[in-house]
Order: C-alpha cells, then sequence, then structure tokens
C-alpha cells in the first residue's frame, strides 16, 4: 500500500554529491527516521521522495508504483516543514481546507468571488468543513481555526502544520525536522504526540532529524546517513548494540561510546583483550560496559578527572595514563572510587567489545572471544 | 586635535569615560548645531514662510504686507485653471500608478522566475530610472514628432494615421503619463524584486505538496498575498512620484495645449516663478505640501506595517 | 523547480525571454532612438522610409555643434561641481549630527530627532518660494551658491547615517573611548569606514537627485555658465542651434552618459543604494 523503496538513488548538485547511492526499503505503517548530521543529505532525501526534487539517477517506489514522473501532488504524501511554511494572509481554518480544496475544486470554483456562486461548491465545501474540523479537534486546535498563524504559539503553529498534512489522509508523512524550532520541554511534548499520532493513523511516517536521542526514542527503524551515504538500517536497540559502521557508533548514544585506537591501547602498556582481529585498528565500548576497580586491576588505567552527578547515574570521565584520551564510564552513585584524583583500574566486559577495522567497518569477534565469554 | 577633542583631553576620556555629563551635553550640542541651525533655517523657517505668505498679500520686492487671511486661497479656488490642473495631476497619477505597478510587478515576476540574463533585464530596465529625465523628455519630443517622430511612423506602417501627440488636448496629459510610465516601472520593479526574494521557498514546497503548483496557483496562494506590503508600498510611492511631476511637463508641453496638460507642480512654478504671483504661489504650495504630507505619513505607516508583517 | 518536464521548462523560458526583450526594448527605445538621430544628417532624419543606422555618417558634425553651440562640457562640469559640494556639505553637516543623534546623551535630543523626522515629510519643491526670496535677500540668486546652498541640511541623510550609526554596537565606542580616542576620532576612524556601505547609498542617492534636477536650478539660475545639465539641455534646444534634431540628440546624449556610464559600471551599488534609501 505504501511501502516506500529506494532504489540506488543519487543527487549532485554541481561538482558536490550529496546523496550517494542509497538504498532504503521502508515498510507499510512503519516510522522510520533518517538520522544524521547537517549536510548528510538526509533532507534532500526526503525531498526526493516528496518530489520536490528530481534525483540524478535511481527510481523511487511507492505503494510498488515508480513515481518518478509524478508531481509532488500526485503523489499521496503529505510534509511538515522545519519552519511549519504555514501561509500567513489564511485563518487557520483555510491553511487546514488548503489542500482539499485544491483538490476537490475545479479551477473555475477556485476563482476569488465568482467561484462561490458555482454549483456543487456549497456541498463540496460543507464535506471540507466537516474534514477540516475533524482533523482539529484530533490535535485540539478547533479553537484556533479563526486565528492567523501570526497569532498563534510555536507548538500551535506545530499542530497547524500536522493537520494541513493529516487532512488530506496520505499514504505517507514526511516529516523535515519539525521539532527543532521548539524549546526543549515542548519538543519532548510534541514527540509524544507525534508518536500517538502514528499510532493511531497507522500510517507510514519518514522522520528526518539530527537529534539521536529524537531517532531513538521515537522509530520503529533508524537509518543513520552520513555524507550522503546509508550506513545502516536497523532497529534502535539493533543500531545501539550492534552497529556496522564506527560512524554509526559514534553518532548513536550519549554519551559517546568510548573509543580507543589499537596503537594507542598498546602504547599503554595494556594487554589487548583476547579475540582481537589482526585487522582492528579501533576498539570501542560503552560506558556501561566499563566496571571499575582497583588501581593495577584493569586492563586499562588511569586517574578519575572528574566527576558527573545526574542523580540516577554518575558519569567518571577517566584520563588514560598517558594522559592522552578520556574513558566515559557510568557507574552507580553508591560506587566507591568515584572521588576525582584518584588512580582506577577500567575492566571492559568482552561481550560488550566492538571492534572496527581502518576503513570503520565492524568485524565480528572471532571464535576464541566467543568461546573465552 | 580638533576643538571637540579639548573637551576631552586623552587623559580625561581614558579615565571618566564619558560620565562627564555637562560634557557630553556640549559636545552633542555642538555636534548638531550647524544641522540645527540649517534645519530652522533651511527647512522649518521655510515653511513658516509659506504659510506666512499664503496669508498676505505680499509681492516680491516690497517691504510692506498685510494680512489678508484666506483671500489667497478663495482666488486659488476660484481660478478654474488650479482646478484642471489638480484634475490633471489626478488622471495622470490614475494613469501612472497602475501602469507603473503593474509593469513593474510582471517584469519583476519574470526576472526572478528564471536565472537567465536577469543582470542585464536588470539593468536594461532600470536605465530609465536613472536617467536625467529634462534629456530624456526632450527624446520622447522627437519620438512623438507627428512626422518624423518614431511613433506616428511605426503606427503608419500600420496603416493607423497618428496624432500630434503633445499638441491635442485629448492626448497630451496621455502621452506624459507614458513618459512617466516608461520612467517609473524600473524603479517599481527592483522593489517588487527585493519582496520576491524575501517569500521563503519552504512556502512554495508546502503549496505544491499541497497541490498547488501551477503559475496561477502559485501566484494566488503565495507569491501575491505575501507580495501585499511591498505592492502598497510601491503604490504609495508612485502616486507620490506622480504628484510631484514637473520635468516633463516644463519641457514638453508647458502646461499646454490650454491646460490641457497643467498640473500642480508646474502651476506652482509658472505662477510663483514666471508672473511673480507670490501670494497664490503660496497658498498653492500650502495645498501642494499638504498632499505631499499626507502622502508620506501614509507611505511610512505602511513601511511600519511591513516591517513587522508575520 | 522539478527538472522533468523539459518541453514545458523550454517553452516557459522561451515566453519569458520573449516578453523580458519587449519590455527592455521599451525602455531602451528612446536610447536607441537618441542614439541614432545623433548619428545622422538632417536629410536622414526627416526622410521618408526610417532606418536605424545613418547610411551617411553624421555623426562627428553633429557632437561637434551640440559641443560647440552650447557648453555642453561646461553643464556637465557644473553638475560635478554642485553635485559634489552638495554632499561634502551634506556630509559634514549630517555625520556630526546623526553621531550626536545616535550615539550621545543631552537634553532635547528626542525633539530634535523628531523634528528630523517631521523634515522628513516636505518635499523640497514646497521649499522654492522661500528658499528664492531668502537668496534674492542675499543677493545670491544665479551664483553656485544658489545651487548649492538649499540642499547642505539633508534630512534623508541624517535619518539614514544615524539608523545605521546606531547599528554599531556601543561597546566599539566604549573601547575607544578607553583607548583615549576623542570624540572627533571615533567619527573618523571607526563610525565613517563601519558604515561605508550607508553612505555610499546616501552619495548615491544625492548626486543622481542632485544631477538630475531641473525644478530648482530653473529657478534659482539665469546664466547658462553656471547652469547644471538638466538645465542646460534645455537651454540648448530653445537655442537656436537646438533646433537641430541631430546636434539637439548629441547633445542630449551627452548629458545622459556620465550617469548612464557610472551605472553600468557600478549597477549593484546603483540599484542597491537607490532601493535600500527608499526603504529605509
Amino acid at each position: 500500500m505504501a511501502e516506500i523503496e529506494l532504489r540506488h538513488i543519487e543527487k549532485a548538485y554541481g561538482e558536490t554529491a550529496v546523496v550517494k547511492g542509497v538504498s532504503l526499503s521502508i515498510r507499510d505503517g512503519e516510522f522510520l527516521t533518517l538520522v544524521g548530521p547537517s549536510g548528510c543529505g538526509k533532507s534532500t532525501l526526503l525531498r526526493i521522495i516528496a518530489g520536490l526534487e528530481a534525483q540524478d539517477s535511481g527510481e523511487v517506489v511507492v505503494g510498488g508504483r515508480c513515481v518518478d514522473d509524478k508531481r509532488p501532488k500526485e503523489r499521496d504524501v503529505a510534509m511538515v516543514f522545519q519552519s511549519y511554511a504555514l501561509y500567513p494572509h489564511l485563518s487557520v481554518f483555510d491553511n487546514l481546507a488548503l489542500p482539499l480544496r485544491t483538490r476537490r475544486l475545479s479551477f473555475a470554483q477556485r476563482l476569488p468571488f465568482v467561484g462561490r456562486a458555482l454549483p456543487g461548491r456549497g456541498s463540496l465545501e460543507k464535506a471540507i468543513r466537516a474534514e477540516v474540523e475533524q482533523a482539529a479537534c484530533m490535535l485540539d486546535i478547533a479553537h484556533l481555526l479563526h486565528r492567523k498563524p501570526g497569532q498563534l504559539s510555536g507548538g500551535q503553529r506545530q499542530r497547524v502544520a500536522l493537520g494541513r498534512a493529516m487532512v488530506r489522509h496520505p499514504a505517507v508523512f514526511l516529516m523535515d525536522e519539525p521539532l527543532s524550532n521548539l524549546d526543549a520541554r515542548l519538543r519532548v511534548q510534541m514527540r509524544a504526540e507525534i508518536i500517538a499520532l502514528h499510532r493511531r493513523l497507522g500510517v507510514t511516517f519518514v522522520y528526518v532529524t539530527h537529534d539521536q536521542a529524537e531517532a531513538m526514542t521515537m522509530s520503529d527503524r533508524v537509518a543513520v546517513m552520513m555524507a550522503g551515504e546509508l550506513l545502516q538500517v536497523g532497529r534502535p536497540e539493533r543500531l545501539y548494540r550492534d552497529p556496522q559502521d564506527l560512524r554509526v557508533a559514534e553518532m548513536i548514544g550519549s554519551p559517546k561510546i568510548n573509543v580507543v585506537s589499537r596503537a594507542h591501547w598498546i602504547s599503554l602498556g595494556a594487554s589487548l583483550p583476547p579475540g582481537i582481529h589482526g585487522n582492528t585498528t579501533h576498539l570501542a565500548f560503552r560506558p556501561e560496559a566499563v566496571g571499575i576497580a582497583a588501581s593495577g586491576d584493569g586492563r586499562l588505567n588511569g586517574v578519575v578527572a572528574s566527576v558527573e552527578n545526574l542523580g540516577s547515574d554518575i558519569f567518571l570521565n577517566v584520563a588514560l595514563g598517558d594522559g592522552r584520551g578520556t574513558v566515559v564510564v557510568r557507574t552507580h552513585p553508591d560506587a566507591s572510587r568515584s572521588e576525582p584524583g584518584r588512580p582506577v583500574g577500567l575492566q571492559i566486559d568482552p561481550a560488550c567489545l566492538l571492534q572496527f577495522d581502518g576503513a570503520g567497518t565492524r568485524l565480528r569477534q572471532t571464535e576464541q572471544a566467543e568461546a573465552a565469554a | 586635535m580638533t576643538a571637540l577633542d579639548q573637551d576631552f583631553p586623552r587623559g580625561a576620556a581614558a579615565k571618566a569615560g564619558l560620565a562627564n555629563r555637562s560634557g557630553e551635553h556640549r559636545l552633542g550640542w555642538l555636534a548638531v548645531s550647524p544641522a540645527l541651525l540649517l534645519l530652522i533655517g533651511l527647512l522649518f523657517g521655510p515653511v513658516a514662510a509659506v504659510v506666512l505668505f499664503s496669508l498676505t498679500d505680499w509681492q516680491l520686492g516690497s517691504f510692506t504686507f498685510h494680512f489678508i487671511g484666506t483671500a489667497n486661497f478663495r482666488t486659488l479656488f476660484t481660478d478654474p485653471t488650479f482646478w484642471k490642473a489638480l484634475g490633471n495631476t489626478l488622471v495622470y497619477a490614475a494613469i501612472v500608478v497602475p501602469g507603473t505597478v503593474l509593469l513593474g510587478l510582471v517584469v519583476a515576476l519574470l526576472i526572478e522566475a528564471s536565472p537567465g540574463l536577469r543582470g542585464f533585464y536588470r539593468a536594461a530596465h532600470f536605465l530609465p530610472v536613472m536617467s536625467t529625465m529634462s534629456a530624456m523628455a526632450i527624446v520622447w519630443g522627437t519620438m512623438l514628432h507627428p512626422t518624423i517622430g518614431l511613433a506616428n511612423r511605426a503606427l503608419g506602417a500600420m496603416g493607423i494615421s497618428g496624432v500630434n501627440w503633445l499638441r491635442d488636448e485629448r492626448t497630451a496629459l496621455l502621452a506624459l503619463a507614458v513618459i512617466g510610465i516608461w520612467q517609473g516601472f524600473g524603479f517599481a520593479m527592483v522593489l517588487f524584486v527585493s519582496g520576491l526574494k524575501a517569500v521563503p521557498q519552504q512556502l512554495y514546497d508546502a503549496a505544491a505538496v499541497d497541490g498547488a503548483d501551477g503559475v496561477l496557483d502559485r501566484l494566488r496562494i503565495v507569491t501575491l498575498p505575501m507580495l501585499g506590503p511591498v505592492t502598497m508600498f510601491v503604490v504609495i510611492l508612485t502616486a507620490k512620484r506622480s504628484f510631484e511631476v514637473f520635468d516633463s511637463v516644463r519641457v514638453l508641453t508647458q502646461g499646454g495645449p490650454n491646460y490641457a496638460s497643467e498640473v500642480l507642480l508646474h502651476r506652482l512654478y509658472t505662477e510663483s516663478f514666471d508672473f511673480l504671483h507670490m501670494g497664490y504661489g503660496a497658498a498653492l504650495t500650502v495645498i501642494y505640501l499638504a498632499i505631499i504630507v499626507l502622502l508620506t505619513l501614509t507611505q511610512a505607516r505602511l513601511l511600519e506595517r511591513r516591517v513587522h508583517y508575520s | 523547480m522539478i527538472a522533468r518536464f523539459p518541453d514545458r521548462r523550454f517553452a516557459g523560458r522561451v515566453a519569458r525571454h520573449a516578453i523580458l526583450i519587449l519590455t527592455a526594448a521599451f525602455a531602451l527605445l528612446p536610447f536607441v532612438w537618441m542614439v541614432s538621430l545623433s548619428l545622422k544628417p538632417p536629410e536622414e532624419i526627416f526622410q521618408a522610409d526610417f532606418r536605424l543606422w545613418p547610411t551617411v555618417f553624421h555623426g562627428v558634425e553633429n557632437y561637434r555643434v551640440a559641443l560647440t553651440a552650447a557648453p555642453m562640457f561646461r553643464f556637465l562640469l557644473n553638475g560635478l561641481l554642485v553635485c559634489a559640494a552638495i554632499f561634502a556639505l551634506q556630509l559634514l553637516v549630517c555625520i556630526p549630527c546623526a553621531y550626536a543623534l545616535a550615539k550621545l546623551h543631552f537634553r532635547g535630543r528626542d525633539t530634535l530627532f523628531s523634528a528630523v523626522l517631521v523634515g522628513l515629510l516636505l518635499p523640497p519643491q514646497a521649499l522654492a518660494i522661500p528658499h528664492f526670496v531668502l537668496l534674492n535677500v542675499f543677493g545670491l540668486l544665479d551664483t553656485y551658491a544658489a545651487l548649492i546652498l538649499p540642499w547642505v541640511i539633508s534630512t534623508f541623510g541624517i535619518f539614514l547615517l544615524r539608523q545605521f550609526f546606531r547599528s554599531i554596537p556601543d561597546e566599539v565606542i566604549h573601547a575607544a573611548r578607553l583607548d583615549g580616542l576623542g570624540e572627533f576620532e571615533i567619527i573618523w576612524r571607526i563610525m565613517i569606514p563601519m558604515t561605508a556601505p550607508a553612505l555610499a547609498a546616501f552619495g548615491i542617492f544625492s548626486v543622481v537627485a542632485h544631477w538630475n534636477d531641473l525644478f530648482w536650478p530653473l529657478i534659482a539660475v539665469r546664466r547658462e555658465e553656471i547652469s547644471t545639465p538638466a538645465l542646460g539641455i534645455l537651454l540648448f534646444r530653445d537655442d537656436e542651434a537646438g533646433q537641430f534634431l541631430g546636434p539637439l540628440m548629441a547633445g542630449a546624449m551627452i548629458i545622459v552618459a556620465p550617469l548612464l556610464l557610472a551605472f553600468l559600471l557600478a549597477q549593484r551599488r546603483f540599484i542597491d543604494g537607490l532601493a535600500v534609501t527608499t526603504m529605509k
């Protein structure tokens, strides 16, 4: 119905390649987030799906049909923009009604004054009014219908933008960083509302954001993009625990994953854990995969540089032996050995150790390590 | 070291900054005094003088004058040529304003629609705005010449016999209006272009997704509404400039034939400086002043609103 | 726009060029006509069939007549002199005033600024009579002074410069004062360089307006020797030699050329200057 398939999409602006051979399958009804830093091409990809930009090569297939030759209005997609893009001179009601009017009323019926007198317009308008009011009620903006966007708050405008997308009952919702203009508190609230909306409508949502926390909490699946390439697609937990690329590992999760290069490890005089590949150049492990022990008892040793007490957790920044590099460790508030200046040993859970080669590709643990674990 | 510096020798400035209140006062007044004097002497004084003149029977060269109240105004309002001039000016504005605004808008829309040759088009259309109207009016005069002028030659080639544009009572004002449009539409275009650049692209995108991606739809839903404030501004600006028309009239028709192309400012000039009817001229100036001030105030109000739009 | 419909796009682009060439032709027509006639001998001007380029090139003769029958270069020189003097004096008067209004605190400052705003409303033509009378009283009519003096105070200049001066953060000024700079140096070394674009815009606005002005020179000046360009070409036209269209068009060309050339060389500056100053 509304599965989206992107096949080898490429797009360049002049000399710069913005999207490099991206292939992605989005399932019907799923909430998929495209996440990545600014300039990685995620917004461009979204616009290509919408039809606002044409790809240089590759195909966009929606519901089994190639839509490359279809204009945006023919693609049965709706879009929520970062700036909401509400028509400032129209009331909220007219903003919501516009997509319906352009579709259902003929050109003559849409003419400013004359159109109103034409037959058929009355009944069409009534139907449109009913649908607009229904959407407005669902989004709790029914009391704002007569106002203009300039008179609304950021959160209210956000909802009108959602409403305008909803009234058409599209097969696909596209959202381009819709929450980035809101303050933190409102953002968290709107996140929940968007998730609830998705559950209620059951329609495919394609969401773009640079905030990995947003991606992780909202999505069925997450697609990580960087520098125009699709690095990995999968469920949030999968991306967290089983990243296929070092860049994915570093992007997902907060605080950032600890990365120590093999050379650095050796130069610290520490022995490598069992099961390390010959090609491994970087070892990575999450803050919660590290335990604090007495100095000299761990694989790596260092000194506690600073302590971040978040109430439920404590994050220790441990400076490694030679002073180059820091490891972030998550511990309990009750744990001992967590004062600054204290020398500690770091015990790393081998099952949680991730290995990456020189190209950043993930390497699986060898059988030896699996046997030892 | 200048006189200004002497108020603030370097050491004192370093230590006391400008916390020396009275020093700042003196300095401020010193800095504005030339401007202030000139404002009074060249601006407000003269305005008061004009109003005064209009209420007296003072003539240039005489040393006495008497207050005659509104006599000058009564002369003015019972003079048919004054009303002719006022009427003509309104007709002129009624032709030039829509013509300039529409032409400027169309050209701006077309120029911004594609990147091709934008620089050339912008320059070409703006050239008339920059040119000396006095000289170009003379050129237009030859173009509108009844026998050898371009206008009548072109019409003749199509089999239509042309008129003596500038000497025919029916067409003189119209010809001047065309010249007025010619000079102004490039400026309107520039203002519209800057207005068009300010329309956010995401609005067009939203319209495209909503189903309004045809040219007329985009104009109706996004472009024209967003250009509303700019349009109002351009209308008022063009209206103001229309009321100030003088050069082309003076050069080409001198208000004739038979006052068919007489306009306010030209009337003011001839009465005040050709005939030296100072009282009459002053009264006319007061009327002219009132009209222009009204238009300028409206323009300022619109500019304020534009800044706060959306 | 979507790159998908090449035929439609092409047709659209063609239509756009077609219409724009038409309107551009309308705008450029008088210039083309002027040049054409200025190069033609009298017989060709009155000839029945029309040609753009003259069959007999008479340009040199026409321009020679124009330059000798009327002091064309004198007119241009006067224009340059008068406009430069006006702008220089305007700067001299407006800059300190604008600076004081923007950055200094003194009693009556806001009243003064309101007065400036009121002054902005007044059209200069309404002041013609009193200016005329004033200059007559001082015996300055028909001199360069008459052409220059009434324009020295520019409420527009004060307003524009004040706005730009205000946009310079106070901290910069404080830092300068702490560094020991006197007020004059602050204006000269800091304010003026930082608002150079505004000064350029104001300059363009002022020069263009006064170069093209006919109304006031017509009132203030009688003698040919001190006439400015706009007045000069009119005098030439009303003169005997100006009855001949070839030289007349040549004369018009000479008058119009300087400003147009300057415009073509610095298009962006001119357009931005004139548009921005209007908006402000």
